[in-house]
């Protein structure tokens, strides 16, 4: 059964009324596009996800990929939609009208491979590495290398992976082990084993393009010894033909809880000492290659996030709006007709949550992605590099809050849906099974918070930290304050939130400063938590004072508008108010998970 | 050959429409508005006759609010050449678009006009009659395939209980149903060419037609609601029900 996959009067909501996205048509690089040509793009994809995409989510869950020692066999539906997705130009949405794509701001781009993932996230990996691939060889590789291989993977003939997972090396990329051997021709041989490759073998594209980390004969330990290299399922000849099949085996498939639709491999390099490599960019600059391409991807992962929040969220609001089960607390006689699910406070403070978190999330993924924008494109010098500051210190967020509290959002839709939502019959358990997979790959929650608490927030001396906090600050002065639709109790408590967020941080720096990060670190989840509640506060804040000053053109809007308002309350007076149990414990310094000994465990 | 086809803006397939309170007529203020799928069967057929080298020209028109614009270029980055919108508030009756584009067959003498059946906002289901009336043309209505000969073409029409296949002289009306053809995307990169195709845009009057409504809207309402089914003990109590309460036997 197939439910909505977003609500399109949220996503014009945010786009043009919270983010103003048409006003980067008067950027040299988007002045020929409109909201029309946005409009338009996003249509082709709604379209490409609800007539390919949606309709084979379930059975792909049901009929994982499987390998018979020689080749990878996907359901047929699988290639069908990805076939029409590239044809239709999406998967080279956001490159250079000289490469064939449409040049759309990453405001716009993000917002269609959204939706796709929305209708399915298992078959629409395997297009959305290829983009990560194809970016890494245009942003790092050689003109020939760019040459080579990326007009293939923009057209959809060659698809692209991602290879830097070991057995041995999961969070920790700096003990990874493949190694590199230069040859007299410039190229080099590949030997190690890679796991839960994503799209690591398949016959759904031509070729296969693996982006792979390894390390050459006399690098260094750790991460400064790691190169990143193109290897090929098939060698490619100059005309861009195929060549010979180079030395990259399929070990085996895994058996995943979700995100079944994509193929997830064990991928052995050079088994017989004949694995072709091309070195990318410098020797030891592998990791610095990747990491330049993770905002994106990472906007990515929290965009998909959201998309199975949301989708989930939309289901079990119509399941809400149509099951009747019980009566109105006191209500005696047996005879009154039972009420409809929605109508009973505690499922529309399920459903409040579900909103809170999935419209918060999109807000916050799509005001990362205008951030890659202004990055980019940006008139001002100042404002780039605003942009960019901005962007590193709130990606760990943008990827970890979503995949976190939409997922929660997935828990609650299941609950709301009672026992059927526990049933495959119904979409809600797959969406909660895939979207499991998001606080752990691209980098784990722990691995975010330590990465926001221990790099982000400290960098240049925490100049991103303060920006960010003076632009939370600077709305909750700017909203209205008193007569009707006064924001005075929502701004009041941002205020306050944000009050704790600066002391915690001050008192958690002082920490740092005594050289003891273990004890800095040791709660950094918990600080991912507050700070990132803190900055859906805000973005719900935007969305309130956006709802109160707009001209309602009829009753639906206004009721739109009204839910607005509805949602960022519930943020406001039931999650908020959490950070300040966190900044307590965050400022005293709990220190029992620190001082438990494993053995007592 | 030159095709002219003319598209409807019309709200969203998708959308579940309500009525507006007061019954004049259907909330469409901040409603998403697409082309009439009938409209995008009509657009992918001449694009495919074109494709085919049977067509030189796909001309694309659209009548009504500027907005309307959108629903042409949607059509021009399937694969029309230019577009022209005869821009008008005024709320547009099947006849009064008939009579424009009668206009507009004049000034652009095509060899043949492919329109959808109807339009699912009114499911009216007349302008391509009215027109091949007004014109004079034959007219192949509710089209599931569509063959050209020399100077004429074949039609296969979609009737009660199966299908008719009639010849017609050209120029002539064609109007399209379902199995006809499944509509292309719109190509992401095709939208930026779309963007550069040229649209020209006229009033009513240039085409000296008077748009004033013939009809009234008395009331728009929705629907009634559906009611719960029952259970019926047996067969005997069935039939009374349909004879007393029901009375439809
Ligand atoms: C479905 C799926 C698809 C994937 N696709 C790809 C892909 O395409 N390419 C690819 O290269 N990889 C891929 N991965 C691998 C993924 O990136 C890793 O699983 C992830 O990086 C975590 O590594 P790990 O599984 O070895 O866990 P571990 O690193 O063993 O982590 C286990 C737990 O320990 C915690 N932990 C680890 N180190 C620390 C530390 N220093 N401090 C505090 N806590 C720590 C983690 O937070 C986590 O909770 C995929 C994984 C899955 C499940
Ligand atoms: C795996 C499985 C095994 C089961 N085994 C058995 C079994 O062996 N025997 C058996 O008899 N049943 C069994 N059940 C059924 C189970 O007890 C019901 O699913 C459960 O009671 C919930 O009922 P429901 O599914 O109809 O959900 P609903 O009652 O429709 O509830 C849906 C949601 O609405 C909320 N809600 C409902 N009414 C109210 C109200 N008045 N006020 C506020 N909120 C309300 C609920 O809290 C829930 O979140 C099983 C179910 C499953 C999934």
């Amino acid at each position: 059964m197939n439910s909505p996959i977003v609500n399109r009067r949220d996503l014009d909501f945010l786009l043009y009324e919270l983010l103003d996205t048409e006003r980067l048509t008067e950027r040299e690089r988007y002045a020929e596009h409109s909201r029309e040509t946005f409009d338009a793009a996003i249509e082709t994809a709604h379209r490409v996800a609800v007539d390919y995409l949606q309709p084979h989510n379930r059975k792909a869950d049901l009929n994982e990929p499987t390998f018979d020692g020689d080749k990878v066999s996907t359901i047929p539906e699988v290639k069908e939609a990805l076939d029409v997705y590239c044809d239709t130009g999406l998967l080279a949405a956001g490159q250079d009208f000289e490469r064939g794509g449409m040049q759309l701001p990453a405001t716009v781009a993000q917002t269609c491979t959204a939706i796709t993932k929305g209708a399915n996230v298992g078959t629409f990996a395997y297009v959305g590495l290829t983009v990560a691939a194809t970016n890494l060889i245009l942003a790092h590789g050689s003109d020939e290398q760019i040459q080579r291989y990326t007009p293939y993977m923009l057209s959809g003939r060659f698809f692209g992976t991602m290879c830097l997972t070991e057995p041995q090396a999961g969070s920790s990329l700096g003990d990874l082990r493949t190694r590199a051997v230069p040859q007299d021709d410039g190229s080099y041989r590949i030997r190690g084993n890679k796991v839960f490759i994503s799209g690591g073998d398949h016959e759904l594209a031509e070729n296969i393009v693996h982006m792979v980390l390894a390390r050459t004969p006399d690098a260094p330990a750790g991460v400064r010894g790691i190169s990143l290299f193109i290897v090929p399922k098939y060698l490619v000849n100059d005309d861009g033909s195929l060549g010979p099949r180079n030395d990259v085996k399929l070990a085996g498939l895994i058996h995943k809880m979700g995100y079944r639709g994509t193929t997830s491999t064990m991928l052995n390099f050079g088994e017989n000492d004949e694995c072709t490599g091309y070195l990318v960019g410098q020797p030891g600059d592998g990791l610095k290659c990747m990491f330049h391409m993770m905002n994106e991807a990472r906007i990515g992962v929290g965009l998909g996030a959201v998309m199975l929040g949301y989708g989930g969220y939309l289901h079990s609001l119509a399941y809400a709006r149509e099951r009747r089960q019980g009566r109105a607390p006191g209500e005696k006689d047996p005879a009154t007709p039972q009420r409809l699910l929605v109508e009973h406070a505690d499922v529309r403070r399920m459903l409040l949550a579900q909103k809170s978190y999935v419209e918060g999330g999109l807000a916050l993924g799509l005001y990362g992605a205008r951030l890659v924008d202004d990055e980019r494109t940006h008139p001002d010098a100042a404002a780039r590099a605003n942009a960019t500051r901005q962007l590193a210190l709130l990606t760990p967020v943008i990827k970890s809050w979503p995949s976190d509290y939409c997922l929660r959002a997935n828990d609650l839709a299941i609950q709301i849906l009672g026992g059927y939502g526990y049933t495959r019959e119904y979409p809600v358990e797959q969406y909660f099974r895939d979207n499991r997979l998001n606080p752990i790959h691209e980098g784990t929650h722990g691995i975010q918070a330590q990465d926001l608490l221990g790099r982000k927030v400290r960098q240049e001396g925490g100049t991103a930290f303060d920006t960010m906090v003076a632009t939370m600050r600077a709305t909750v002065d700017e909203v209205n304050h008193d007569g009707p639709g006064s924001l005075a109790g929502e701004a009041e408590a941002l205020a306050r939130a944000l009050e704790a967020l600066e002391e915690t941080t001050r008192a958690l720096r002082a920490v740092g400063e005594t050289g003891d990060t273990e004890r800095y670190l040791a709660n950094a989840s918990d600080y991912l938590d507050m700070f990132g509640h803190i900055v859906i506060a805000w973005l719900w804040l935007r969305q309130a004072a956006t709802a109160a000053a707009a001209q309602p053109a009829s009753d639906d809007d206004r009721a739109f508008y009204q839910g607005k308002l509805a949602a960022c309350r519930y943020f406001m007076n039931v999650e908020l108010p959490k950070i300040h149990h966190l900044a307590a414990l965050l400022r005293r310094g709990e220190d029992t998970p620190l001082n438990t000994d494993p053995d007592w465990l | 050959m030159k095709i002219l086809v003319p598209v409807k803006r019309v709200v969203d397939y998708n959308v579940k429409v309500r009525v507006k309170a007061d019954g004049s007529g259907v909330e469409t203020a901040n409603v998403k508005m697409s082309m009439n799928p009938f409209d995008e069967i009509a657009v992918e057929e001449a694009v495919r006759l074109k494709e085919k080298g049977v067509a030189e020209e796909v001309v694309v028109v659209s009548m009504g609010v500027s907005q309307c614009q959108e629903t042409i270029r949607t059509a021009l980055a399937m694969g029309g050449d230019r577009g022209i919108l005869v821009e008008t508030d005024d709320e547009l009756e099947p006849l009064a678009v008939a009579k424009m584009l009668k206009g507009l067959a004049e000034k652009e003498s095509p060899d043949m006009v492919i329109l959808g059946k109807q339009a699912i906002d009114d499911d009216a289901n007349q302008t391509g009659q009215m027109f091949a009336a007004l014109m004079g043309w034959g007219q192949g209505t509710f089209a599931s395939e569509v063959d050209i000969q020399d100077g004429s073409i074949q039609v296969t029409r979609e009737i009660d209980g199966g299908a008719e296949t009639v010849k017609l002289k050209l120029p002539a009306v064609v109007t399209t149903d379902l199995r006809l053809n499944e509509p292309r995307y719109a190509k992401l990169p095709n939208i930026m060419k779309a963007k550069k195709k040229q649209l020209d845009t006229l009033s009513p009057a240039d085409l000296g037609v008077d748009t004033t409504p013939r009809l009234k809207t008395v009331k728009v309402a929705e629907p009634p609601k559906r009611q719960g089914g029952i259970k019926v003990a047996d067969v005997a109590e069935l039939v009374d029900k349909l004879k007393n309460e029901a009375k439809v036997i």
